[in-house]
């Protein structure tokens, strides 16, 4: 499997390579070869109308060229046919434009459409009326490369979950920050102190948030065990609800739903620095032992951990949050870099069915390093050698997304 | 049961979201979900204040510690929700008045608090210990110059290295960064679409 | 003498936030000022961007910040405001965040009023909705579905701005002022990439270097990072207008120089206790 990783992307670039060199015509393509009628010394030339692509339908894209040798009109108007058979203006152009999509049509239904340039508030002779019936797409033409890298990508991860659940050892490297989970619980419970566990000032729609709230059911479990008491200020406050849920479940689990305390989740504000102002308060009037940063921080993140840290408590934090990482390194205990925040469930839990997620989205990062050094060279290489160049042009196209 | 209905419900709205994405003609279907999650956001507001009034009064009712905020905090709430709603809230109305004059001078005082704890962390965290640590310790004291215009009145290349460490270094780092954390992504959504991860369900298997 | 040097490593750390006070006062109150040069870099590519939009184009500018980041990014509002509407370009503005919203409408107020600008002819603001990503892709098919009414509550079927608005890929550009989640990265994934709409954009300097990826890969045409991007932008925009009122994050600059410079003196403290206190070890050895 991972030979095959190393391989296909090598595939791709022979294949292509191969295909650029093999019988590839010598001749540019001709892109704007359409054949446009003479319009007389009309303004507006070859006036298109055609179903607009890649949407779910009632669109119609009017593309047009203008004469050169005509005087720019002061203004043009839009016009459409309606059921009456009367040609009703729909909007302005601007002659320049080049391009306007009408949309909230009905779909099935055939639309005619000219263009009619005004020079001083008179109308001059329209342009020829052009037709299109707008439908809706089954496929985006411009994702079926996402499609197909999703695609592979979601055969990895499943294929190494099969791995793991046959009973497969897989490695996982130690993570300083998650092994001292049970450490800084187990110090908090040794000095009689909270565990304070701030899960970022997202909404449950950010994925750092949800694996946060992951977290916070491992670590919930911990604290039930030890009996230490955890608080949980959320920002949100659907986060709260689930927080509440999660944490309950966690008690019930490790067979302590009696101390299992509701009001120590709580919702504090939506407001980024009001949350950060009550999450201090909290830490300066509770002293927690232990505090978990756990989420996506912006701005507020070295208010909290710098806070955190004059308090005296063991501080382990993590995001995704590229800017906010050196903050947290600067004033925290142990930093949970990018991915290792979505790492820890597996790491905390062991599971052979996790695990193996682990090391399919290892291998798919390996897939696009490996992407990543053929396009880095076949770019450069590209610069003295054309077939190199369109090589890392088709490597861009398939990882573009439109 | 009690899993399975809101496993099911994750993998139903997850598949219908990575269809629509693909799938112009089903955009339609993720537009409707995506309404009942902005719904579900707004009413979650309501959610929010009441638990934060439910708190403080339990405060206030059992003398917990540090119970003599609650009040303050029942106040503030009570007062811009009475305003906001009686007297409106353009410019000029008493809400307006409280936000400008109030809640903008205090936000604006939280943030500050960054530049003192940017300090204190700086001087504790940057240590030439090693040749690594004085790279960095080298590259933040280019960046800090180069961003402001004493830095220009130094050399006028100081701002032109501290692009160029921003634009190169620091950007190869940043992308590594994102393009890790991007497949952890990738892989915690799929794991929760297929009912893999389970645990924030109540860690239940 | 070397205990002393050692001691420097431990400063209280309210020494330090008391230097640091003063370091920003001071300059503030003797209205220190320090001339700004502006050089080759995304606050010129965001000038240079706008710059080169047409008259009469239409650009969605997204207030997506909130009071405690305001000292940073209202310049910049201010400044981006000014130098649309000097060149009759339309504004539709709307907030991702709460506050932004009201923040935002006095920035446009004040400019308009400043330039003889007319609401819902030359600007408009349509106001707050939650929903951040998922609120911009319902935006990329029908706006005026997300947003049936602008923030002082009028239909926006009858504003004469709105006439040939409908989605988003109607826009020339979207700028986006964010101090976080919404913001930029939300304009960037969602309408940016979908729709191919240039993005600006400015945000709070410790949020600048997680832009740069975007900047590399052309999805954001500028950036202005925190205040030094609001004193560059003031600064292009005041370029070649008499009487334009002066902006509020140039005179800041002077205070952060000095800023920084004293936290490089701690930072040199620091190692030159960090460093004795090594060799004092060695000579122990």
């Amino acid at each position: 499997m991972v030979k095959m990783l190393f391989v296909l992307p090598l595939l791709i670039f022979a294949s292509v390579t191969f295909a650029q060199c093999v019988g590839c015509p010598e001749e540019e393509l001709d892109v704007g070869c359409e054949s446009s009628e003479p319009c007389g010394d009309c303004f507006i030339q070859s006036l298109v109308a055609e179903d607009a692509s890649n949407d779910a339908g009632g669109g119609i894209d009017l593309s047009w060229t203008i004469a050169v040798d005509v005087a720019i009109p002061d203004s043009m108007v839009l016009e459409r046919l309606d059921s009456g058979g009367v040609w009703s203006p729909i909007t302005t152009l601007q002659p320049a434009d080049g391009r306007k999509t009408d949309s909230g049509l009905e779909n099935g239904q055939q639309y005619s459409y000219r263009i009619v340039p005004f020079y001083g508030g008179i109308a001059e002779p329209a342009s020829e009326a052009v037709s299109a019936v707008p439908s809706k797409q089954w496929i985006h033409t411009g994702r079926i490369w996402m499609l197909v890298i999703l695609t592979l990508i979601s055969i990895v991860v499943f294929y190494f979950i099969e791995q793991g659940k046959r009973g497969k050892e897989l490695y996982i490297r130690r993570i300083a920050g998650l092994t001292a989970v049970e450490d800084a619980v187990g110090r908090a419970t040794e000095m009689g102190r909270p565990v304070l566990y701030i899960p970022g000032i997202m909404d449950m729609d950010d994925i750092q948030t949800i694996a946060s709230m992951v977290i916070l059911g491992r670590v919930a479990m911990k604290t039930a065990e030890y009996g230490s008491p955890l608080l949980v200020p959320t920002c949100r406050s659907v986060v709260m609800s689930v927080a509440q849920e999660i944490v309950k479940e966690s008690y019930i689990q490790v067979g302590r739903p009696d101390a299992y305390k509701r009001e120590s989740i709580n919702y504090i504000t939506d407001d980024q620095f009001g949350y950060a102002a009550g999450v201090d308060g909290i830490m300066v009037r509770q002293k927690p032992a232990a505090i978990f940063m756990l989420g996506t921080f912006y701005a507020e993140s070295l208010i909290l951990a710098e806070t955190g840290r004059s308090v005296g408590a063991i501080q382990i934090a993590g995001t995704a949050m590229p800017s906010q990482i050196p903050f947290f390194i600067a004033a925290c205990d142990y930093t949970l870099i990018g991915e290792e925040l979505f790492a820890a469930s597996a790491y905390l839990s062991k599971e052979p069915k996790l695990l193996g997620s682990l090391r399919g989205q290892d291998m798919a990062k390996l897939f696009f390093m490996v992407i990543i050094v053929i396009g880095v060279l076949s770019a450069t290489l590209g610069e003295a050698w054309a077939p190199a160049m369109k090589v890392a042009d088709f490597l861009k196209q398939i990882t573009s997304v439109e | 049961m009690r899993l399975v209905i809101p496993l099911a419900i994750t993998f139903v709205a997850g598949m219908i979201m990575i269809l629509q994405f693909f799938v112009p003609a089903t955009q339609s279907v993720g537009e409707s979900l995506q309404e009942w999650y902005m719904i579900v956001a707004s009413a979650a507001i309501f959610l929010g204040a009441i638990n934060l009034l439910n708190v403080h009064v339990h405060k206030i009712r059992f003398k917990a510690p540090n119970w003599k905020y609650s009040p303050v905090t029942i106040a503030g709430f009570s007062v811009m929700i009475i305003t906001g709603i009686f007297f409106g809230i353009e410019p000029g109305k008493p809400f307006d008045y409280m936000f400008t004059q109030m809640m903008v001078p205090m936000g604006a005082t939280m943030f500050s608090l960054l530049a003192f704890f940017v300090a204190s962390a700086a001087f504790r965290a940057f240590r030439a210990s090693n040749w690594r640590a004085t790279l960095l310790l080298l590259s933040a004291f280019i960046v800090m110059l180069g961003r402001v215009p004493i830095g220009g009145m130094i050399s006028p290349k100081i701002p032109l290295i501290s692009e160029w460490i921003m634009q190169v270094p620091n950007l190869a780092g940043q992308r590594a960064v994102m393009i890790g954390a991007a497949m952890g992504m990738v892989a915690t959504s799929l794991r929760m679409i297929f009912g893999i991860e389970r645990s924030y369900l109540g860690g239940a298997d | 003498m070397s205990t002393f040097v050692e001691k420097l490593g431990s400063i209280d750390r309210r020494i330090i936030f008391i230097v640091m006070a003063l370091a920003v006062i001071l300059p503030l109150a003797f209205r220190m000022s320090l001339p700004i040069k502006i050089g080759e870099g995304p606050s010129k590519d965001m000038y240079d961007a706008v710059e080169a939009l047409p008259n009469g184009s239409t650009v969605l500018l997204s207030f997506d910040y909130d009071p405690s980041t305001m000292p940073e990014l209202q310049p910049m509002a201010i400044a981006m405001a000014q130098q649309l509407m000097t060149k009759d370009i339309k504004i539709v503005s709307l907030a991702l965040w709460p506050m932004g919203v009201s923040l935002g409408n006095e920035a446009l107020i004040s400019v308009s009023d400043s330039l003889g600008k007319e609401e819902y002819l030359d600007w408009v603001n349509l106001g707050y909705k939650t929903g951040g990503g998922v609120l911009i892709v319902r935006m990329g098919s029908d706006i005026k579905s997300v947003f049936p009414v602008d923030y002082d509550g009028n239909s926006v079927d009858e504003m004469p701005i709105m006439d040939n608005i409908n989605k988003l890929s109607d826009f020339d550009m979207i700028i986006s002022l964010s101090a976080g989640d919404p913001g930029i990265p939300s304009w960037v994934m969602m309408a940016g990439d979908r729709y191919d709409i240039p993005i600006g954009g400015g945000c709070t300097a410790v949020s600048a270097p997680q832009f740069y990826p975007y900047l590399g890969t052309g999805q954001l045409v500028g950036l202005l990072g925190g205040l030094k991007g609001a004193a560059d932008y003031e600064t292009m925009v005041r370029v070649g207008v008499e009487d334009a009122p002066a902006g509020t994050a140039t005179p800041g600059m002077a205070a952060q120089s000095v800023a920084h410079l004293v936290i490089m003196l701690f930072i040199i403290l620091g190692n030159i206790s960090y460093l004795a206190g090594k060799k004092k070890k060695r000579g122990a050895k």
